[in-house]
């Protein structure tokens, strides 16, 4: 079983992020980046299906700065690595850097995050799945690998599932919760230095999108309570039972 | 430019975001038309009542579309839409949206945008989405194309033009045997607690760092009466059971007092308790977006303010 896994370099989003001065993206500097969350569960996914089945991950990943990412996907336990120095915010065009990246590659499973942390897409994977043309789910909560294909469930909305078969060769992204990642090991890090990474060019043809401005987008936020945790506490409480709750 | 809206339904029930496309479709047709596509075994009844948003629905009754298979519905929409161009093609930002615009896109040779909140039709088609959960927000035109295929979030297009379209019951079968086979839908474990039902509910998020910070959120929670939830990420670590998540793939709850501790206030998890009646916040981070649903908040750390809350709450108790 060779399994094709899609890794992301992307902002860490739970800290204040920065605009580049031209207003058409994010600064390449002074921000945090790491492995797309999803995207470790993808990884960790890919290993425990070759644990049972054999064979080998190869992970991929798409921007001129995506080696840490790649690395770590490589000490979490992917076979070699497939670094494509391009970027862009056009799904469509991170999609088939890929499709022209893995050309040659024998692939039976292709596995990606559901989205990213950074653009919340959730396009590449699907896309790629057309540009093959190979069936897909996406938002995967469990995946068995049969003889023949893939037993999934996926998420839907409001707690419910459903379960469907797929025939391999597939393509899955997987939800977050689907297993519980792996940090790399020490072992595992200096291993990963040693592991074959190969480094591809992509030349796209027109982006599909011409971004005009990201900005931040005006909050309306509620009202401020400042103060010590002493302070705090006692203007909350005073809205508490301002309102009935105590 | 012509406009087509793909219909979402489940057991005989249209989704309401089936009509919220429509809206948006109405203001942004312009000389073209309004249309809706609902595919499955009871399709024209069900599709009956998008006439009244839409200039025409067409509907396929076939039992195969009852899953949502995105492999029958891009064959099928391809079909429908045929030569017609221009045209728009919308989907909810629904699993099912997410799922199937995106590689419905790579068939029309189109190009496609997922969550968007704004769409203008001029001399170009342009789009607004946020990114970063939220946190930023991006402007974009499409290149110029014979099919554009958009994702649209939920709940924000509601009001829109009354029509009284007509709708064709058209037969349609699939040219294609899917790859993809529906098994079964496997319905949400109850827990001790329904969080729907509760008054007070404190929620965690990824904020509150680990495990052993549940404590504090239970004592806070018992203090109040109330009963613990948290997001995603909460979930994901087992901080709490799967039936104690809200947001759209967990429950939608209208708590009277939400607490939001180190929640970032992701789109998906807004969903599930934008409507409580009061909601108060406490993020480190000072840009979270959860402070903008919130009717009071507090930059600042909820490890030394939670405990101190508790402690309040108990005294003031008695």
């Amino acid at each position: 079983m060779n399994i094709l896994v899609l890794v992301k370099h992307a902002i860490v989003s739970n800290i204040p992020i920065m605009i580049a001065a031209e207003g058409k993206g994010f600064k390449s500097q002074g921000m945090a980046w790491e492995m797309n969350d999803w995207d470790r569960y993808a990884i960790e996914e890919a290993i425990n299906i070759k644990d049972q089945k054999g064979g080998e991950i190869v992970a991929i990943s798409v921007g001129e700065d995506c080696e840490r990412t790649l690395r770590t996907a490589l000490a979490m336990g992917a076979d070699r690595g497939i670094k494509v120095l391009f970027d862009s915010m056009d799904s469509q065009q991170i999609a088939a850097a890929i499709n022209e990246a893995i050309k040659g590659e024998k692939v039976d499973l292709i596995m990606a995050g559901f989205q990213s942390q950074d653009l919340n897409n959730a396009q590449v994977g699907p896309v790629l799945a057309g540009m093959l043309d190979l069936p897909y789910a996406t938002a995967v909560t469990s995946v068995k690998v049969n003889d023949d294909g893939v037993h999934i469930t996926r998420e839907l909305e409001g707690g419910f599932e459903e379960e469907d078969n797929l025939k391999l060769p597939c393509l899955l992204t997987v939800q977050t919760g689907i297993n519980t990642p792996r940090y790399a090991s020490f072992k595992g890090i200096k291993q990963a230095k040693k592991k074959e990474v190969k480094e591809v060019t992509f030349t796209p043809e027109s982006s599909n999108l011409d971004i005009r401005k990201v900005y931040f987008p005006e909050m309306k936020k509620g009202t401020k309570i400042e103060g010590s945790p002493e302070e705090v506490s006692v203007k909350v409480i005073e809205v508490l039972k301002e309102r009935g709750v105590l | 430019m012509e406009v087509y809206t793909i219909a979402e339904h489940s057991e005989g029930n249209l989704a309401s975001v089936s009509f919220e496309l429509l809206n948006l479709a109405n203001s942004i047709k312009g000389d073209g038309k309004s249309n809706a596509i609902i595919l499955g075994g009871d399709a024209g009844s069900i599709g009956e009542s998008l006439t009244k948003n839409a200039d025409k629905v067409w509907a396929v009754n076939d039992d195969a579309f009852d899953n949502f298979n995105p492999e029958l519905y891009i064959d099928i929409i391809q079909k429908i839409v045929g030569e017609n161009k221009p045209a728009l093609i919308l989907f909810g930002d629904t699993p099912f949206g997410k799922e199937t615009a995106p590689c419905l896109a790579v068939k029309l040779n189109a190009p496609v945008q997922s969550d968007v909140i704004k769409v203008e039709v001029a001399e170009e088609v342009s789009v607004s989405k946020f990114l970063c959960q939220g946190k930023a927000m991006v402007d974009m035109a499409l290149v110029k194309s014979d099919f554009y295929v958009l994702t649209v979030r939920e709940s924000i297009f509601k009001d829109g033009l009354e029509l009284n379209g007509e709708i064709e019951v058209v037969n349609l079968e699939p040219s294609i045997e899917p790859r993809r086979g529906f098994v079964k839908y496997i319905e949400p474990e109850a827990g001790e607690i329904d969080i729907t039902k509760e008054d007070v509910v404190v929620t965690v998020g990824r904020g509150i760092g680990d495990a052993s910070k549940m404590g504090m959120a239970e004592d806070l929670a018992a203090a109040l009466s109330g009963v613990t939830a948290g997001t995603r990420p909460a979930i994901d670590n087992k901080w709490l059971s799967k039936d104690r998540q809200v947001g759209a793939s967990g429950k939608t709850i209208i708590p009277k007092f939400y607490m939001a501790l180190g929640v970032s206030g992701a789109s998906q998890h807004v969903a599930g308790m934008k409507d409580s009646d009061l909601i108060i916040a406490i993020n480190k981070d000072p840009d979270a977006p959860i402070f903008g649903v919130a009717e009071y908040y507090i930059v600042g750390d909820v490890n030394e303010i939670v405990p101190e809350l508790t402690n309040q709450i108990q005294k003031a108790k008695g």
